[in-house]
């Protein structure tokens, strides 16, 4: 039964998130929403280092940018994703006290109101990349890539995105103003500590470890090495480390943050529960 | 209860209209904007370390690059300038949308003043906290980045940022009543317009950069010909990557000024006549 209940919320949420996101506009208007702005900032990145390398796009560090850049949309889209129904439910439309009181598992309904954002994210993220192989060279052969690997990383990457969204959705829970700005304040914060764009290596020394302990680090590089092999294990970052072992760290830090953010999670609902912060609205 | 009703019975002693009411309308928007900020101080962090984060990114990104110094002066000027940007997309383009979301939009219509004076005073309300934003990425640039700047004519860059700011705001006027015929794609609207215009106006690099027609074209937001012309008077090497010489932005810039401002008024007036005629506009449909 609980099984049922969980599989249940989950699976509704997914459908009412995805309904939700999909039928503001007409099919086209949110084609060309969920492909210019992925696209769009993948552009403002291949123009400075188009600039910069006046247009040497053969150069290592290129395919290290584009790639730790596209699979980043996963990181807003699904965490935000997740943390954002609760400002979407709480405040535009007020439902979630409705959802309090349905019997469903509040913690599913969340993971699953994020299943819109991943489904658009992958979009954007397969946009991205075939772009950048089209037009910009990116060395990306079919028949080279890592398969195993690679789907074990995303599934690993986006259910530890998930369960770092459920994190953010139990502090916006408890935030009076601003949650919505939460989910991207932490992904704009990861951006730069996750090795998204720029090796690890240019960040100042003292500020290094920070990066080391996000799975974000680990999960980028895996997805870069999977897909173009060697080219992303020209940097000196993590270069020491295998793929096995890196894989290692990633579901290790995977499995902390998760029990971190479900152990939060319960903290924020239980105390949200108890001072009526499920219904309030603040109109701001 | 009876002060109150002494208030409120009480005759007018002084009806202000014309260009009183006009700046009465501009003074009272302004001031929940200013006073609110001032009770929420948690403001502070969001809007002072977030545009902070994609400046810092992007000039790590050059770092990585090993690009001319220059150009961590132009991303720092860029992430400055959005601020204002931002400011135009959520502040004051999708304002009137929010303001009819939360039922407030019709007693703007009902009230005697003008439009344009409410949304003047909302972009002065909000220009404190935008203007702290830009002042805080400035300094982020010169004490964590070393950025220097060696302003060349002081008059010229007084200026461009001025007109820069009229046209902008002028701009965002325009999109206000654009965006509350939208309904609730405003919201969208207002997202998608963030990556792309950073993209086109050269928030993080020299316009010049572009093919020229697609810099042409983007220089009809008025912040693309504005930074533009702002680095080439605050950088010393900005001028061999200037779009078009500082005097002929300054005359493009004063034109869109005009044409924003005009449109603008234009566009509200229309609104204000079909949400009078129609009682379309206000109704609030989720």
């Amino acid at each position: 039964m609980q099984t049922s209940t969980s599989w249940r919320s989950f699976r509704m949420a997914a459908w009412l998130g995805w309904l939700i996101e999909s039928n503001w506009t007409d099919p086209f208007l949110f084609a060309v929403y969920s492909i210019v702005k992925p696209l769009s900032g993948a552009a403002i990145l291949v123009v400075m280092y188009s600039i910069i390398t006046q247009g040497n796009f053969g150069s290592a560090l290129f395919p290290y940018i584009y790639l730790g850049n596209a699979f980043y949309i996963y990181v807003g889209a699904v965490m935000t994703g997740v943390s954002w129904a609760v400002v979407d439910d709480r405040e535009h439309y007020k439902t979630l006290k409705y959802m309090y009181i349905a019997p469903i598992q509040i913690p599913m309904y969340l993971l699953g109101r994020g299943i819109a954002r991943f489904i658009t994210g992958s979009i954007a993220v397969f946009i991205t990349i075939t772009a950048g192989v089209l037009f910009l060279k990116v060395p990306l052969n079919l028949a080279e890539v890592d398969w195993l690997l690679f789907f074990v990383t995303l599934i690993l990457g986006v259910v530890m995105l998930a369960l770092l969204g459920l994190l953010l959705a139990g502090i916006t829970l408890t935030v009076a103003r601003h949650e919505g700005f939460i989910g991207e304040a932490t992904a704009g914060a990861l951006y730069i500590f996750s090795g998204a764009v720029f090796p690890l290596d240019v960040l100042p020394e003292w500020i290094r470890p920070l990066g080391y302990f996000m799975p974000t680090t680990y999960w980028l590089e895996l997805l870069r090495r999977s897909l173009v092999g060697n080219v992303a294990e020209a940097f000196p970052t993590l270069a020491a480390f295998s793929n096995m072992e890196i894989l290692g760290v990633l579901t290790g830090l995977s499995l902390f943050f998760g029990a971190v953010s479900i152990w939060v999670f319960r903290v924020c609902d239980r105390r949200a529960r108890e001072l009526g912060l499920i219904d309030r609205t603040t109109n701001y | 209860m009876g002060n109150l009703n002494d208030a409120l019975l009480r005759p007018y002693t002084r009806k202000d209209t014309g260009w009183r009411l006009f700046l009465k309308t501009i003074i009272a928007r302004a001031y929940p904007r200013i006073i609110g900020q001032q009770r929420e101080v948690s403001w502070l962090v969001f809007d002072l370390i977030m545009p902070m984060l994609a400046v810092i990114a992007y000039v790590f990104v050059y770092r990585a690059l090993d690009a001319p110094e220059e150009y961590i002066g132009f991303v720092v000027m860029g992430g400055a300038m959005t601020a204002f940007w931002m400011n135009i997309l959520w502040s004051m383009s999708s304002q009137l949308y929010w303001e009819k979301e939360q039922g407030n939009l019709a007693l703007y219509i009902m009230a005697p003043n003008s439009m344009m004076a409410i949304l003047l005073g909302m972009a002065l309300g909000g220009m404190l906290a935008t203007a702290l934003r830009a002042l805080a990425v400035t300094l982020l640039g010169i004490f964590m980045f070393g950025v220097t700047y060696t302003v060349i004519s002081y008059v010229q860059l007084f200026l461009v940022f001025m007109l820069a700011m009229i046209a902008l705001y002028g701009m965002g006027m325009m999109m206000a009543s654009a965006f509350l015929l939208f309904g609730r794609e405003a919201w969208h609207m207002a997202n998608l317009a963030q990556e792309p215009i950073f993209l086109a106006s050269g928030f993080y690099f020299p316009i010049k950069s572009l093919p020229f027609w697609v810099a042409a074209g983007a220089s009809i937001i008025p912040l693309t010909l504005g930074m533009d012309a702002m680095r080439q008077l605050v950088f010393p090497s900005g001028f061999q990557f200037g779009f078009m010489t500082v005097q002929w932005e300054i005359i493009i810039l004063a034109i869109l000024s005009v044409t924003f401002i005009v449109t603008a008024k234009i566009l509200l007036a229309h609104i204000e006549k079909i949400a009078v005629r129609e009682g379309r506009i206000t109704e609030s449909r989720r």
